[in-house]
């Protein structure tokens, strides 16, 4: 992840695919893995853990979605809808059936993707624009039905309380448990995405992508394989709305509406498409930009504006500089934030000796 | 190399705003923080754009008398833009910043913070907003919706139809309403109410975002001529129903309209007051400048010798902001006096928000009583109807069929 030889001396397949490609890489993770288990839980305070949090949870939607539009090509807008497919399965079996968390989480995941499966099916006739319009059309009729049918919505308010999750006795209750148990969660994904990416799967959405004609013509079934991406990827969206409906424990299908889907494409094109740590980057980068700068402005705008006045000056130019912001960091970087981080890192492959 | 240099730019110029941002807010010895979510910039904000100003300035009102109590009030406000996980990240900083109270914002928010208000015990309040339950204070202890609920407001309005015809048996009442929660929430009161009283109910569901609803209105007043209409909508829907049933010749007279299809703003946008002629309105706060907390807030600005802001003149809205910011701290003010002008706890804070009674601001505010186990205060409602291109009050404060709402949310408690 940061570090790099001096050049390419690769020879092999299996070196190219290798989850670490140097032995240092292995050391990185491991302090990544205690910077994040050990230190930050202890030396952070609650506030900022709960943003971790909200992070870690858009890290594995961004993650499910980068698997469908970045590595497969194919576009979604419904993403919003197959979160809250997952989060109203798992709230219905933890609350009917008293099922605990580690059943009822991949129990989402599954039905998002089955559902995900069916509103996948245009994109075997359909691409681009109208397979679009086909997975708005999704987002739309879930959202209607989950509003429209007391079974899935628990009555007219359309929202069902769960219980904090828990696990042998132990419940997740405060900001700080729920680090734990969404870090997990959010590892886990990244573990997983990345696997799946280096595999014959993950080349087989590739080439899918890049030019699908020619990837059948090689043997690849691309018919498989685009639903297959659906799969994967409304299994991490039911995941994603698992997840939420843990961290606030109660799934609510207005939390799931379009504007969601919409967020997390914009997240998804921020960090870089057919990228993990471009999800994981752009899932930050979201999630984290509306907060820095309020907080920037709260301590600068204080110096110009009275308290009144601030509080309409923040929401105004927070919207305007978060904008700003994407539009010079596509322009500096068409390719997303990760692109950006490569272009950093081959910037220092050969430093100081570059020519 | 240019582009590594500004690429690197950007990256430090984040995590110097990180770093910067780390070390604000401070509690100082006699100023307690209020928390206040808003919505200046989401689909909801042409409310928030107005309601949040008139929270700010009542207590800027407040603090330049000399605050509650000797104690000055800071107001941390932030904006949610109507989506829930920055609601959750705006409970998490109230909290840490030491916010003796909050006030909730938008109804999906106080859905997703009612167990976190519970946990952290940190009482928040949702007038207008959230599910009419939250009225049971045993059920929802820190939810403190502190106005009439959707269950409330259908019954006044059934009321308020029953007033204007003479009695309702035999009658057709339409209910017009946004297809979703909130919308569908009035049912099962109407629906009990149509049973007991004897009256037809038809329903008329308006698909999100509610700017279409040609067919419906066409229904309504070329089918199924009601003799009432109820009316529940949100955003820019409410404008457009009233233009759609002035323009089939419905009489606005017999439309009354719940709390969020009841503002200046709502009727002006279908063709100016004078066009809604009779358009019924329901409130939960007072409508109008004529009240001596909005001179005192003129008269501040004047006093900084600056114009008084354009929001007061819509004033349903602004005076709603006022509403809750008034009650925040009725609530502080009782915590205060109970401990004996001693910083209060936040938990002193919702006793002194469950002991506010006979607080009236004037006629601004509903002779509301709330205690530990009724959040909402009675649920009371005046209507105001446009007369003459204002809206004018043609009925007190009342609360319309009490036993049955009281009914309702004794068995949505025992469902749970």
């Amino acid at each position: 992840m940061f570090h790099r030889e001096s050049g390419v001396f690769k020879t092999t397949y299996a070196a190219d695919m290798a989850l670490y490609p140097l032995p240092i890489a292995k050391w990185t993770m491991i302090v990544l893995a205690v910077l994040f288990v050990l230190i930050i839980p202890l030396a952070v305070h609650e506030y900022y853990l709960s943003i971790l949090n909200l992070i870690f949870i858009a890290i594995v939607g961004a993650l499910g979605l980068n698997i469908l539009v970045g590595y497969t090509g194919q576009i979604s807008i419904g993403h919003g809808a197959f979160m809250s497919v997952g989060a109203y399965t798992a709230a219905n079996l933890a609350v009917k059936l008293g099922l605990p968390f580690w059943i009822t989480l991949p129990a989402g995941g599954l039905m998002a993707a089955l559902i995900g499966v069916i509103v996948g099916m245009p994109s075997l006739r359909i691409k681009g624009l109208y397979l679009a319009i086909a997975t708005l059309a999704g987002q739309l009729i879930i959202e209607w039905t989950i509003n429209r049918v007391p079974a899935i919505s628990g009555g007219a308010q359309a929202s069902i309380e769960v219980d904090r999750p828990s696990l042998f006795g132990f419940s997740f209750s405060t900001q700080g448990h729920l680090y734990f148990f969404l870090l997990f969660f959010a590892a886990l994904a990244i573990v997983a995405t990345l696997n799946l990416v280096r595999s014959r799967i993950g080349r087989a959405f590739v080439a899918v992508r890049d030019q699908d004609i020619a990837a059948e013509i090689i043997g690849i079934n691309i018919y498989r394989y685009k639903l297959l991406a659906f799969a994967v990827s409304s299994f991490y969206a039911g995941v994603c709305g698992v997840l939420y409906t843990y961290y606030f424990g109660i799934a609510n299908y207005e939390q799931f509406q379009l504007v969601v889907s919409i967020d997390y494409l914009a997240m998804i094109i921020i960090g870089g498409l057919g990228s993990v740590l471009g999800s994981i980057l752009g899932a930050i980068f979201v999630t984290l930009l509306p907060i820095a700068i309020r907080i920037f402005m709260e301590d600068v705008g204080a110096l110009f504006f009275s308290q009144a006045e601030m509080a309409n000056v923040i929401s105004g130019l927070r919207l305007g500089v978060f904008g700003a912001l994407i539009i010079f960091f596509l322009i500096v970087e068409p390719e997303g934030l990760n692109r950006l981080w490569r272009n950093v890192r081959s910037y220092f492959r050969v430093w100081p000796f570059s020519y | 190399m240019t582009r590594f240099v500004s690429s690197w730019l950007g990256v430090a110029a984040t995590t110097a705003t990180l770093a910067f941002g780390a070390g604000s807010a401070s509690a100082q010895s006699k100023e307690v923080i209020f928390g206040l979510q808003c919505d200046r910039t989401g689909p909801t904000a042409p409310v928030g754009t107005v309601l949040c100003p008139g929270y700010q300035d009542y207590i800027a009102l407040i603090n330049s008398k000399g605050g509650v109590e000797g104690y000055k009030i800071k107001v941390l406000e932030i904006d949610n833009e109507y989506k829930v996980p920055p609601a959750m990240e705006a409970h998490e900083r109230f909290k840490k910043d030491g916010a003796l109270l909050e006030g909730l914002y938008g109804t999906p928010q106080t859905a997703a913070l009612n167990k976190k208000l519970e946990e952290d015990k940190i009482l928040g309040t949702s007038p207008g907003f959230g599910t009419a339950a939250a009225a049971d204070g045993k059920r929802f202890p820190y939810t403190f919706p502190i106005a009439a609920s959707y269950w409330s407001q259908a019954g006044a309005a059934v009321e308020f139809a029953k007033e204007k015809m003479g009695g309702l048996k035999g009658k057709k009442i339409a209910y017009l309403f946004y297809d979703n929660p909130a919308g569908k929430e009035p049912l099962v009161v109407l629906e009990d109410l149509a049973k007991a009283e004897g009256f037809e109910l038809r329903t008329f569901a308006v698909p999100a975002p509610g700017l279409e609803m040609g067919a419906q209105i066409l229904d309504i007043t070329g089918r199924y001529k009601p003799d009432f209409v109820i009316a529940h909508l949100f955003g820019r829907a409410p404008s457009v129903s009233i233009k759609e049933l002035k323009g089939k010749g419905f009489p606005l007279s017999k439309v009354v309209s719940l709390v969020w299809g009841s503002a200046e703003a709502d009727i002006i946008a279908a063709g100016g007051m004078g066009l809604a002629e009779g358009y019924n309105t329901i409130q939960f706060a007072g409508v109008g400048k004529d009240f001596p907390v909005l001179k005192d807030i003129e008269a501040m600005y004047k006093a900084q010798g600056k114009p008084a802001p354009k929001e007061m003149d819509s004033t349903v809205y602004y005076n709603r902001g006022v509403f809750i910011a008034a009650l925040h701290v009725e609530a502080l003010r009782n915590a205060i006096k109970a401990k004996g002008g001693a910083m209060p706890t936040s938990e002193e804070v919702k006793k002194g928000m469950e002991s506010i009674k006979g607080f009236t601001l004037g006629g601004f505010v509903p002779p509301m009583e709330l205690s530990s186990t009724d959040h909402e205060g009675g649920g009371w409602v005046q209507i105001w109807t446009v007369k003459g291109g204002r809206l004018v009050k043609v009925k007190d404060w009342f609360q319309g069929y009490r036993p049955v709402i009281q009914k309702q949310l004794a068995a949505d408690a025992s469902k749970s």
